[in-house]
């Protein structure tokens, strides 16, 4: 709860309207993605830096924890109130500034939905390539804050290859500017790069300069099908030694196949175990050549089929097998723990195989497809939470297909960040010396502790541990 | 027995909900006022603390469940197909069994069943004629519609016909021996405020030798009482109906206003039993016609045929169709039509804002939700809108004149029926 005088304060920041103490509201800023919890003891909604300032000077005074949030569409609860205190939603900052055709940078508030702002900037031809796939109502600050990526990073990059300034407040209440609207700037340490990707611990985003490039002429979707996953992995290193760079190069195992086969009426036969879904962009011309080449090499790796798309409609057709997956996979079971490792491209068929071997240990259904081409794979483990002793076994299952990812050069996560779900994994991929780094950088920066607490650092990760044992 | 599932019933849905996030993208309502309350997912997540005890069922909650247009897209596009338009409405009839008729009940319902009361206010409303609601019967969906002491001053309002729809026609139009009778479900702005397209239906119809039944003792189909929770009159208006249509021979009942098509035909398919028997028959009368041949049959007429210049139209998608996957046939139909040039507009699939009583007591959302559409169609320089439900037409209508558009509303059917011979 918080003090009647602190609600007051708040009042007198961003105005009564928009902060709230409502039940009702308290419950709709408890959740995001992950399906986890927390009421917080206030939502407010402020509509500049100066507010969230403002508002962070008072969280120092007051001790209160404060919790930035974007369209609360995270998947590791990055945005989630685990400590009471106040929600800061940025809805409200949801303004394109400028989109500055001549030197191809456009200037955002981070309340701007990603999908509208690709929208207005192809509008005028020019590109913002990361596409996470909540793109359509995740917000730009929040894809900055976990650094999203997407299909097509394969080509393109993260988000924080775009992301060339921000104006950030402190979490001592600091209204600063890093990087800028340059292409090139050298001077002090790089903070633009600290701050995306920092899960909202370091400061809050209140504008982003985003770099913007020219919109490619034209695309060209196949869908590839393999009669094995080795067939199909080794098709994604094959293309890439052949040095052509899709725009996408996503994958789905036997099993994602099987849900989608179950799931709609999409023809896909039986003989395929693995299919690739390949995309290349660019001039009309090249992208033909592309498309040719790229057939070629695949050929004798075991194509069982291929299917080309001449036109828009028929590429959605192949993209609409991509997205249908996440729906179906609730056939098999209906609760996931939606995990997103990254490999090297080459280790791919290893990592699938040892994944296959996880299932068979604990007799867990595992569900594997994503973005091959950059070796960032989603594994589903599939659970029914209320089926005994199920949720325990998924718990070991992920700690070892970590172990695994990391063992073959990996990361624990490609794109979803730490949150509050990866947290106590950290020791897992970080060296002590590492872990005690990012430690001095939070503690300088908020010595109170009072931005977003318990996200991507645990203040005590041994108490967490002997939790999570003692459970 | 009740016909209505309960909030309760709807745990397994409402457990399919994952937080995603993806409604979103889809909601109208929460684009606009961009709180979390507003949108599917929160929505959800409030109706299931109610049944878990954790919220009380108090004024905020029945403000929460109000904010919706009862639209649909969020279920069209939820990847667990949560369907949160349902779970809205099972609020509403929970609100109104626990607190009685509460806001949408004891207001909208109130002022149906006292017509001295109504009859009162309306001679001091300045929107309608002194004799406008003694036209309507006590049970129409208008009352709940127009409940004159909450409509907005500001809110352009059709003109009420003298002379209802279905009072113009005998109940058997006669058409071709070799083609099956088609039964008209007119609902009640056709039949009172939009009898011209009611009128451009018969005109179509007989173009394509249909033989027409427009049964006399029809009534409203009951969309506008089971959005506010009212069971009663919901399944007193549906008894009417089934009763009308049992007679009738007609294998095939269209219809012509999209939230009429979701009322008799989605809604009374869910009801089961004789409503479902009747909820089968219906289809949307532009499917009907697409279905019969009728865009072939216009690309050989005459361009001469038209009287007038080229055309440039647009079309809105009506959520109720848009949600049923009608979008191809009407585009279809505008693209045959000799002389019509027809083009896109940007955000088509877009909401209108009405939502029925949505727009009643919400009507600076509804017009900001209606202000965006009213964008789109500026950009598409068309000079008409055309649409496929009366509901949308009155927001299309009342959009374009406050942003001070030129554009004519029109039904598909009309600009159909305009380019027919005589």
């Amino acid at each position: 709860m918080l003090a009647p005088r602190v609600i007051r304060l708040l009042e007198d920041i961003v105005g009564s309207e928009q902060v709230t103490t409502d039940s009702t509201d308290m419950l709709c800023y408890s959740y995001d993605a992950t399906q986890q919890t927390f009421l917080p003891d206030a939502v407010v909604f402020p509509e500049n830096a100066e507010q969230v300032s403002l508002i962070m000077k008072m969280a120092n005074v007051e001790n209160i924890p404060v919790f930035p949030r974007g369209a609360g569409s995270g998947f590791t609860g990055g945005s989630l109130p685990t400590k009471g205190g106040v929600v800061l939603v940025t809805s409200r900052m949801d303004r394109i500034i400028e989109i500055d055709e001549d030197n191809l940078v456009a200037t955002v508030q981070p309340g701007v939905v990603t999908e509208q702002f690709q929208q207005a900037v192809e509008k005028v031809g020019l590109f913002y390539p990361p596409d996470p796939a909540s793109l359509k109502f995740s917000t730009l600050g929040g894809n900055a804050a976990e650094c999203a990526g997407g299909p097509r990073c394969v080509k393109y990059g993260v988000t924080k290859d775009y992301i060339l300034g921000l104006q950030v407040v402190t979490p001592q209440g600091d209204i600063i500017r890093t990087g800028g609207a340059t292409m090139k700037g050298v001077v002090g340490y790089d903070l633009t790069k600290l701050m995306v990707g920092s899960e909202g611990t370091l400061g809050i985003i209140t504008e982003l300069i985003i770099k913007l490039l020219p919109l490619p002429e034209a695309k060209k979707t196949m869908l590839i099908m393999f009669n094995s996953i080795d067939g199909a992995a080794q098709a994604v290193s094959a293309i890439i030694r052949g040095k052509i760079i899709p725009t996408t190069l996503e994958f789905m195992d036997a099993a994602t196949i099987d849900c989608v086969r179950k799931a709609t009426d999409m023809e896909l036969p039986e003989q395929a175990q693995a299919v690739l879904i390949v995309e290349v962009d660019g001039d009309a011309d090249l992208i033909e050549k592309q498309a040719k080449r790229i057939l070629e090499i695949v050929q004798p790796l075991g194509v069982v089929a291929t299917r080309v798309a001449i036109t828009a409609a028929e590429s959605e057709d192949i993209w609409k097998v991509r997205r249908s997956v996440s729906a179906s996979l609730r056939n098999v079971n209906p609760d996931k723990f939606n995990e997103d490792i990254c490999v090297p491209r080459s280790k791919v068929p290893e990592m699938i195989r040892k994944v296959d071997l996880i299932a068979q240990k604990y007799d867990i259904p595992i569900v594997n497809f994503g973005h091959a081409g950059d070796g960032n794979i989603h594994v589903n483990i599939m659970i029914d939470s209320k089926v005994a002793d199920q949720a325990e076994r998924a718990e070991k299952a992920i700690k070892e297909v970590f172990a695994g990812a990391l063992a073959l050069g990996g990361t624990m996560s490609g794109e979803h960040g730490v949150g509050n779900t990866k947290a106590p994994y950290i020791p897992m991929e970080l060296d002590p010396a590492a872990v005690a780094y990012m430690k001095a950088i939070k503690q300088a920066l908020d010595p109170k502790n009072v931005l977003n607490p318990g996200k991507i650092l645990l203040e005590d990760l041994e108490t967490i541990e002997q939790a999570k044992q003692a459970n | 027995m009740s016909n209505h599932k309960k909030l309760e019933d709807f745990r397994q849905e409402i457990d399919k909900c994952v937080k995603c996030g993806a409604c979103q993208a889809q909601c109208a309502v929460y684009k606009t006022l961009k709180r979390e309350s507003t949108v599917a997912r929160g929505k959800v997540a409030i109706a299931e603390a109610l049944l878990d005890k954790d919220l009380p069922l108090n004024d905020r909650f029945v403000l929460d469940m109000s904010q919706c247009l009862l639209c649909g897209s969020c279920y069209d596009k939820c990847p667990n197909l949560v369907p949160t338009d349902e779970i809205v409405m099972a609020a509403r009839r929970e609100i109104a069994e626990r607190q009685g008729l509460t806001t949408f009940g004891k207001v909208l319902t109130g002022v149906i069943k006292r017509p001295k009361l109504m009859e009162t206010l309306v001679k001091g409303g300045q929107f309608f004629g002194p004799f406008l609601f003694k036209k309507i019967p006590d049970h129409s969906g208008l009352r709940l519609r127009f409940p004159v002491p909450f409509i907005s001053q500001d809110r352009a309002i059709p003109e009420f016909s003298d002379q209802p729809f279905r009072s113009r026609y005998p109940e058997l139009i006669p058409g071709d021996d070799d083609k099956p009778l088609v039964a008209f479900f007119t609902g009640c702005m056709i039949n009172y405020t939009y009898p011209e397209v009611g009128e451009a239906l018969v005109k179509v119809m007989r173009f394509m030798g249909f033989p027409l039944q427009i049964p006399q003792a029809q009534g409203c189909c009951g969309l506008p009482a089971l959005a506010a929770g009212d069971e009663e009159t919901v399944d007193l208006l549906a008894d009417a109906n089934v009763d009308a249509f049992a007679a009738d021979k007609a294998e095939v009942v269209v219809t012509a206003c999209a939230s009429c098509h979701a009322g008799i035909g989605k809604h009374y398919r869910d009801m089961g039993g004789d409503y479902a028997v009747l909820g089968d028959k219906v289809v949307d009368v532009l499917k009907f016609l697409v279905d019969n041949g009728l865009v072939e049959k216009l690309q050989q007429l005459n361009h001469k045929d038209y009287k007038g210049e080229t055309l440039r139209v647009t079309y809105h998608d009506p959520c109720h169709l848009r949600t049923q996957g009608i979008t191809a046939e009407p585009r279809a139909l505008l693209r045959a039509l000799p002389g019509v040039e027809f083009v896109e507009m940007e955000g088509a699939d877009r909401c209108c804002g009405l939502g029925g009583t949505f727009s009643v007591y919400h009507y600076d959302t509804s017009r900001k939700i209606g202000s965006r559409k009213a964008d789109g169609i500026a950009a598409s320089q068309a000079d008409v809108v055309a649409s496929a439900c009366p509901g949308c037409m009155m927001q299309l209508q009342d959009s374009i004149q406050h942003a001070g558009l030129p554009q004519r509303v029109s039904h598909v059917l009309q600009l159909i029926a305009e380019c027919l011979p005589e």
